[in-house]
């Protein structure tokens, strides 16, 4: 079996991304990159999956600029197999990037395709989805669970109810939520052994794919800031506050 | 404008998501139609057919549709989309798993989490944890889209009287099938339907300590919600968190408990009317959005909260 995993290079989840002062965009010089997180788990899982003995080979995969090596490089210090960069500059929306994958996937040939179920800078949380569609596979999005069976896999998901569980035949895809694991650290000798690892290098072009955007990002602009209100002196305070002031109890 | 809403029930009830993503509907235009698709669900057609605003409802009934997996609702929906300017469902997880999957077959761009309807095809949704909001202007035929619950009020749930219609089921894709869940049981109202919720974090220590947090939750009519950190370590179930990659709530009054404030919790609960904090920590960020500040050690805290209440409602 083989998986084919995406990960995204993203502004790291810590910094605070402010608007441009132009309402072009936000802020991304001299901020500091990482992989999506739920990437990270992304991965993790896939490298659970060979070391079960239930994979053999791990492809990861990064749509976008030069820089988006160093995501790649991340994953092969993590332990996946290979990597393949769609280098361009242009605009990616998840449609593209869907359809990008699903030139990946028809050249690569993977079982398992697992994604994160949501990027943390557009916060789309479509692509996995988009990509199963395309292909016209299974998809189990917000996975907390992945249970390879023999020609199936079995997903359980993270709902607003609490968590549900789908049969879905393989190949399919999977879209990583927070529970599904707690991913590895990297370690030194791994991030050596990584630059050694296979990583090719195609353009958008060389897969055949129309990669205009659909949307047009009129503006951008930071929401209304809340005020910090008052501190109270003791729990009476805070009840006579609610109950009399803001009238909510 | 024909605007097509993808109704959230569980084949008993409409989920109350779905009047929030008809309020959405009638600002893009009157004619709107409301799909129910699952599984002996003539009562959920029945009672979307009462909601105000609705013109016509479409229900498909069919075994296959009994749990509304994504890639059987896509396929039904991509089918009826012809006639369609806009196909809305709620911004939960059941929308956010089928619409994606929807606008790919119609090889159109897919919007998240609507905040905002500016025209017929721009609309305002947030983008990095909530801390930018983004105007999108969508150049396809049709907009395909899901809707943040808390920024459209809900559409009243009677004086519509739309015609109900029955549409032929979609085959069978046959890729993938239902094998159980485990919803969690509670007589507390939905987090996402809640006026008020109290939320416990890390500081909360364990999960037997949600216990007092319970308590307060009950006496003020209280849903109970939840940090990343606290599901994290097991104190409550995944469907209690609040944030960015959770549920997003906007109650009347949210109370935060042992909650440091990271900006991804707060994507999730900033829109609240009234938020409280109790920390014991006066630096933690929570208290820059909250209202009233509390910094106290919550073990002595909340169940003075507790009593506090009582002597409320013995007041009158
Ligand atoms: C104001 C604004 C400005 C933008 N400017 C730029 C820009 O200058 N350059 C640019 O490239 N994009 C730009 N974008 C596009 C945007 O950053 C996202 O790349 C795009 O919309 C995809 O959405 P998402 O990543 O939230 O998808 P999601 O559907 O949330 O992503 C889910 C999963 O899909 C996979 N995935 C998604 N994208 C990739 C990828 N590129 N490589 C590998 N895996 C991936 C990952 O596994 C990820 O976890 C801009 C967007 C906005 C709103
Ligand atoms: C990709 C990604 C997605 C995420 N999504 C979410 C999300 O959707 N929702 C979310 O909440 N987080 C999310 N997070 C996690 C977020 O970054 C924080 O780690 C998390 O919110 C912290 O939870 P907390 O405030 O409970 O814990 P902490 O930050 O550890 O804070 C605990 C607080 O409790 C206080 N405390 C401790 N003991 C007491 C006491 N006895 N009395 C009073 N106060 C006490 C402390 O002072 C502290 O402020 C996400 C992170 C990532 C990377």
């Amino acid at each position: 079996m083989k998986i084919l995993v995406a990960v995204k290079r993203v502004v790291d989840y810590n910094v605070k991304v402010r608007a441009k002062a132009d309402g072009t965009g936000v802020e991304t010089a001299n901020v500091k990159m990482s992989m999506n997180p739920f990437d990270e788990i992304a991965v993790e899982e896939a490298i659970r999956l060979q070391e079960a003995g239930k994979a053999q080979e791990i492809v990861a995969i990064s749509l976008g600029v030069t820089a988006c090596q160093d995501t790649i490089r991340t994953a092969l210090a993590m332990g996946a197999d290979r990597g393949i960069l769609v280098e361009t500059d242009a605009e990616l929306q998840p449609l593209a990037v869907a359809k990008l994958l699903k030139a990946a996937v028809e050249k690569e040939k993977p079982d398992l395709v697992i994604l994160g179920k949501q990027a943390i800078d557009d916060d789309a949380n479509q692509t996995g989805q988009m990509l199963a569609a395309l292909l016209g596979w299974p998809q189990g999005t917000f996975a907390s669970k992945v249970e390879l069976g023999d020609g199936t896999v079995n997903v359980t998901r993270e709902v607003d109810g609490g968590l549900e569980t789908v049969a879905l035949k393989l190949p399919a895809l999977v879209t990583a939520d927070l529970r599904l694991n707690e991913p590895r650290f990297v370690k030194l000798p791994n991030i050596m052994k990584a630059k050694k690892k296979p990583l090719e290098v195609l353009k958008p072009a060389d897969l055949g794919v129309d990669i205009a955007p659909r949307l047009v990002t009129l503006k951008v602009q930071e929401p209304p800031k809340r005020q910090a209100g008052i501190k109270v002196g003791s729990v009476a305070e805070l009840v006579d506050k609610l109950h009399n002031e803001a009238h909510v109890i | 404008m024909s605007i097509l809403v993808i109704a959230e029930h569980d084949n008993v009830a409409l989920k109350p998501a779905t009047l929030n993503t008809v309020t959405a509907a009638t600002q893009l235009g009157e004619d709107i139609a409301v799909l129910v698709a699952g599984h002996n669900c003539g009562a959920v057609a029945e009672a979307a057919a009462q909601v105000a605003g609705v013109k016509k409802v479409l229900i498909a009934d069919a075994p296959h549709y009994a749990h509304q997996l994504a890639e059987n609702m896509a396929a039904l929906v991509v089918g009826l989309a012809s006639g369609h300017t806009h196909i809305l469902a709620p911004a939960t997880a059941a929308g956010k798993n089928t619409l994606p999957r929807v606008a790919a077959l119609l090889d159109v761009a897919q919007i998240t989490d609507v905040i905002k309807i500016d025209s017929a095809d721009t609309f305002v949704r947030p983008i990095y944890a909530g801390n930018v909001l983004a105007t999108v202007q969508s150049k396809d035929a049709v907009k395909v889209m899901t809707v943040r619950g808390t920024a459209f009020p809900a559409a009243t749930v009677t004086g519509g009287s739309a015609a109900i219609e029955t549409v032929a089921p979609a085959t069978d894709v046959g890729v993938s099938s239902f094998v159980g869940q485990q919803l969690t049981q509670s007589d507390r109202p939905e987090l996402t339907a809640a006026r008020i919720i109290v939320s416990g974090g890390r500081g909360m220590g364990n999960g037997d300590n949600f216990k007092l947090l319970e308590d307060v939750a009950d006496k003020l009519g209280a849903a109970v919600g939840a940090s990343r950190a606290a599901v994290d370590a097991g104190f409550v179930p995944n469907d209690y968190q609040v944030g960015q990659t959770g549920k997003v709530v906007a109650p009347t009054l949210y109370v935060a408990v042992g909650i440091s404030g990271a900006i991804q919790h707060l994507a999730g609960m900033k829109d609240s009317k009234v938020i409280v904090a109790i920390n014991k920590d006066e630096e933690a960020p929570i208290f820059q959005v909250a209202d009233y500040g509390l910094v106290a050690d919550l073990f002595a805290a909340v169940p003075e909260l507790s009593k506090e209440l009582d002597k409320l409602k013995a007041a009158g």
